[in-house]
């Protein structure tokens, strides 16, 4: 609703800043499909340690990536706070799990700064940009990067 | 460009309705000729409506291939409609022949792919030689060219019916021309009424005649210069009609013709159809001529097109109405209508939790909100299904194919054609079916000789039966043959070391050999079968579809394989348990047993495997726990519960798990989609409660227990 209420400038993009571990991050709000609360997942055999499991959006079986330890950071200590990003790219459904979802915020492509040169690797792999609000860095995720690897692992 | 093309694909779908009504009318014939029964000429119409229905549709798509061989075998049909060939079996095998060709044609039609020239060569010499009259025409002379261009599939639409009502029901046809004088109206009478009263006695149908009426420069208010055709389909005498005009003869030229004679012995009815063929002929391929008679029907079908509509919808056998959906949308339906089940189970668990005291009324309603979405579920997961008759009908051809290849003598028989199965279950069951019939043609029937020297007819027989037999649907194929050479088995089995050389196993578990990976009797590898796959491959294709396949014999007369498979694809009859604080569920067909075996039972191997006695047989013990890496591999085996589960290489397999809730009825979801496959795991289901439960792949699981996988970090795991 808001998308089609508020006229945003041309090239502005509109970010969903969440925190994940005591830091801040967006993703584009295209990708965002609901935000929902935490609820226990069914863990999956075998599967890298960032996927918490599987959990059941309204009959289809949409995996959750615990976003902290996907992007190197300790792994989420899970409370009743917690939120679940619902994202869809590519006909794929997954959650991200995130402390809290902060803001939706409109931003000019120029406002989108290279990643600094000197992070750690993990962060070069996930993180698209920076943006600086106020006193805060935003980092923008890629969000394909994030998603849990689907082709190598659908063997049949 | 798009339009052409759906109109192509309804063409292509129409066809395949065509072929199905093609074989049953052989099937009929077949029948007929066996119970020495004069040949249903209502059988011998419909083959050749199909046919040339086919025909008519290709030649407006242009696929000339098609046409020709359609025109050809039309011929053929036309001979036995018109008793110029009298049916027998022999001719009766060309024509099953050419009908495999004809949906050989179609099929390549819609693949747009073109057939080798000489394709069907044989089968169209064989038809020459049966219809090698001088009304052959050429098979690519100008005649079918001149078809190409003008046949309409109109016709055809309707002519047959009639005479198939006179058939049935000893209905006769009449024309009435009717013109009205002007003393008729003076006289207080209109034609309408007596249109009305016609009508009461059959099917009738008016047509204006419109020759007479002047310019209106010319025009005279008081005559009448409308004239009526009108055609009755009635079962009333001729003298009923003019019982009608009692009062009117007077005053109007009346004309009743009876075109058609209901009741006579069927040979007329034969007569009467063949001839209104030809007469379409007469309009379309200006053949020769042919009896007044026929030229009527013909001028009828022509000059009416109400009046044929109209005899059309008074066809006795009205076809089932039927609509095409697209599949997404049924799947859709099935998915939103699974989650109203899963609903329905958590809303009466919040009520239960939530201490809301259980009046009767509510407890009623939920009873009924219950069962009305279980109803809805097994309404919609019915329209996923089929009936398997298309299958049967392949498989028939495969059949026929697979005698030929191998010059054996085959009857191919069906029973149980309209049992019902999900799509996507018979989509699968192809390739298996297949494997089995050319096995049975091949391996499972003796030579001609060979049945001679056993005392049993020249042909032998394959018969592919279906059923519902308890939520399941039993497909059997049986033949009449020699039954497995169970000697010549095991010692294959043991040359190729599939099994020790100083085995004695009972018979039961020789026919099982059939079964392993790298087995094939054949001593020499020929076109049918073997090919390199083997019986292992139709059994693994039928376990994914969570069925099971079993092999029975008999010495000397015969073998049959049995499959079960499960009604849908949808859903699945599991047992839930409790895998180390993991719910899971095993599909049923899969478990042969469950035991709680005493401690004594549990025997441990040096390399710190587990097995289990059970009778007097060592099974060993997979923890499912530990397969999934929920758990430590565990010292005490006692305090679980095994299910005894059975692997494609007839090892047995005891599963460990904690503890059995229950056997359900569970929804199956995919994982791939969102996430890709699991090692183990066959699919997700949605609980009671709302949440996800893995469904196992024994087999699959089994396979992980000496597979060296990474053990991925769970220490968070155990606090959510």
């Amino acid at each position: 609703m808001q998308a089609n209420v508020k006229t945003l400038p041309d090239d502005e993009r509109e970010l969903v800043t969440f925190r994940v571990g005591e830091q801040d991050f967006c993703i584009d709000i295209i990708y965002v499909r609901e935000i929902r609360s935490w609820t226990p997942a069914t863990v999956l055999p075998h599967a890298p340690d960032y996927v918490l499991g599987v959990i059941n959006l309204r009959g289809a079986i949409v995996p959750i990536v615990d976003l902290a330890r996907r992007l190197g950071l300790p792994k989420t200590m899970l409370g009743d706070r917690h939120v679940i990003v619902i994202a869809v790219v590519a006909d794929q459904t997954v959650g991200f799990l995130v402390d809290a979802v902060s803001d939706i915020i409109g931003v000019a492509p120029s406002a989108i700064q290279p990643t600094p040169d000197v992070t750690a690797q993990t962060t070069r792999m996930f993180i698209r940009g920076v943006i600086a609000l106020e006193d805060r860095m935003l980092r923008l995720i890629d969000i394909s990067a994030v998603l849990p690897p689907l082709a190598e692992q659908a063997a049949s | 460009m798009s339009t052409l093309e759906d109109i192509r694909q309804t063409f292509f779908q129409e066809c395949e309705e065509l072929l199905e009504s093609l074989d049953d009318g052989l099937e009929l014939l077949r029948d007929g000729l066996d119970e020495g029964q004069p040949v249903d000429s209502e059988a011998v119409n419909a083959v050749f409506r199909s046919v040339h229905s086919i025909k008519g549709g290709a030649a407006a798509f242009g696929l000339e291939q098609l046409v020709r061989f359609a025109h050809r075998f039309e011929t053929t049909l036309d001979d036995l409609r018109a008793l110029r060939l009298v049916l027998s079996f022999d001719i009766l095998e060309v024509c099953l022949r050419a009908a495999d060709q004809l949906a050989e044609l179609v099929s390549a039609g819609r693949e747009g792919r073109t057939l080798a020239e000489d394709a069907g060569a044989q089968t169209i010499a064989k038809l020459i030689s049966l219809s090698g009259g001088g009304d052959v025409p050429p098979a690519d002379g100008g005649e079918v060219e001149e078809g190409l261009n003008t046949y309409a599939p109109m016709p055809l639409n309707f002519d047959p019916s009639p005479m198939l009502e006179c058939d049935a029901d000893n209905k006769s046809l009449f024309k009435i021309s009717f013109a009205a004088q002007p003393k008729l109206f003076i006289n207080g009478h209109d034609p309408v009424h007596l249109f009305r009263e016609l009508s009461e006695l059959g099917d009738l149908s008016v047509e204006s005649d419109l020759s007479r009426v002047p310019y209106l420069d010319n025009i005279r208010h008081d005559d009448c210069s409308l004239q009526w055709v009108l055609t009755l389909l009635t079962t009333e005498a001729e003298a009923a009609l003019w019982d009608v005009f009692d009062f009117v003869v007077d005053l109007c030229t009346v004309e009743i013709q009876k075109i058609v004679q209901g009741g006579e012995p069927s040979i007329h009815i034969g007569e009467c159809n063949a001839t209104a063929i030809s007469a379409e002929n007469v309009s379309i391929v200006t053949e020769g001529p042919s009896v007044p008679l026929a030229a009527e029907v013909a001028s009828y079908s022509n000059t009416q097109s109400s009046n044929a509509e109209h005899v059309a919808k008074a066809a006795p056998i009205a076809a089932k109405a039927t609509v095409c959906v697209d599949l997404d949308h049924v799947d859709r339906l099935i998915n939103v209508v699974g989650e109203l089940v899963i609903n329905q189970a958590v809303l009466t668990q919040c009520i239960t939790a939530a201490d809301i005291p259980m009046t009767a009324a509510l407890s009623s309603s939920l009873d009924e909100f219950m069962s009305l979405a279980r109803e809805i579920q097994e309404g919609v997961m019915s329209i996923r299904a089929q009936s398997v008759k298309p299958l049967f009908q392949r498989m028939a051809r495969i059949a026929r194919e697979a005698a030929d290849l191998a010059g054996k003598n085959v009857r191919f028989e069906t029973d149980g054609e309209a049992t019902e199965v999900d799509k996507t279950v018979i989509e699968r069951l192809v390739d298996p079916l297949t494997h089995i019939i050319r096995n049975a043609v091949d391996h499972g029937l003796e030579t001609e000789e060979g049945r001679t020297a056993a005392g049993k007819t020249d042909s032998g027989t394959v018969t592919l039966r279906a059923a519902h037999r308890s939520g399941r649907v039993l497909i059997d194929v049986s033949d009449n043959g020699a039954g497995i050479n169970r000697a010549r088995v095991l010692k294959i089995a043991k040359d190729k070391g599939l099994v020790p050389a100083d085995a004695v196993l009972p018979d039961s578990e020789i026919d099982k050999l059939l079964f392993l990976p790298g087995f094939s009797t054949a001593a020499e590898v020929t076109d049918l079968s073997g090919r390199g796959v083997g019986m292992d491959v139709v059994r693994s294709s039928i376990q994914k579809l969570g069925g099971r396949i079993n092999i029975t014999s008999e010495p000397g007369a015969g073998t049959v394989m049995s499959i079960s498979l499960p009604l849908t694809l949808a859903v699945l009859d599991g047992m839930v348990v409790d895998v180390a604080g993991q719910t899971m569920v095993v599909p049923i067909a899969t478990i042969v047993e469950t035991i709680r075996p005493e401690a004594g039972d549990l025997h441990r191997l040096a390399d710190g495997m587990t097995v289990v006695a059970v009778r007097g047989r060592f099974i060993p013990v997979v923890d499912l726990g530990h397969v999934f890496k929920f758990r430590e591999a565990t010292k005490t085996y006692s305090d679980l519960v095994y299910l005894l589960v059975e692997s494609d290489h007839q090892q047995m397999w005891a599963l460990a798990v904690d503890r059995i809730h229950d056997q359900r009825q569970v929804v199956i979801k995919g994982l791939e989609g969102n996430y890709g496959h699991v090692p183990g795991v066959a699919a997700a289901t949605i609980l009671g409660d709302g949440k996800v439960a893995l469904i196992i792949d024994p087999e699959e699981a089994v396979q992980r227990t000496d597979a060296d996988q990474p053990v991925p970090d769970h220490s968070q795991l155990k606090d959510c």
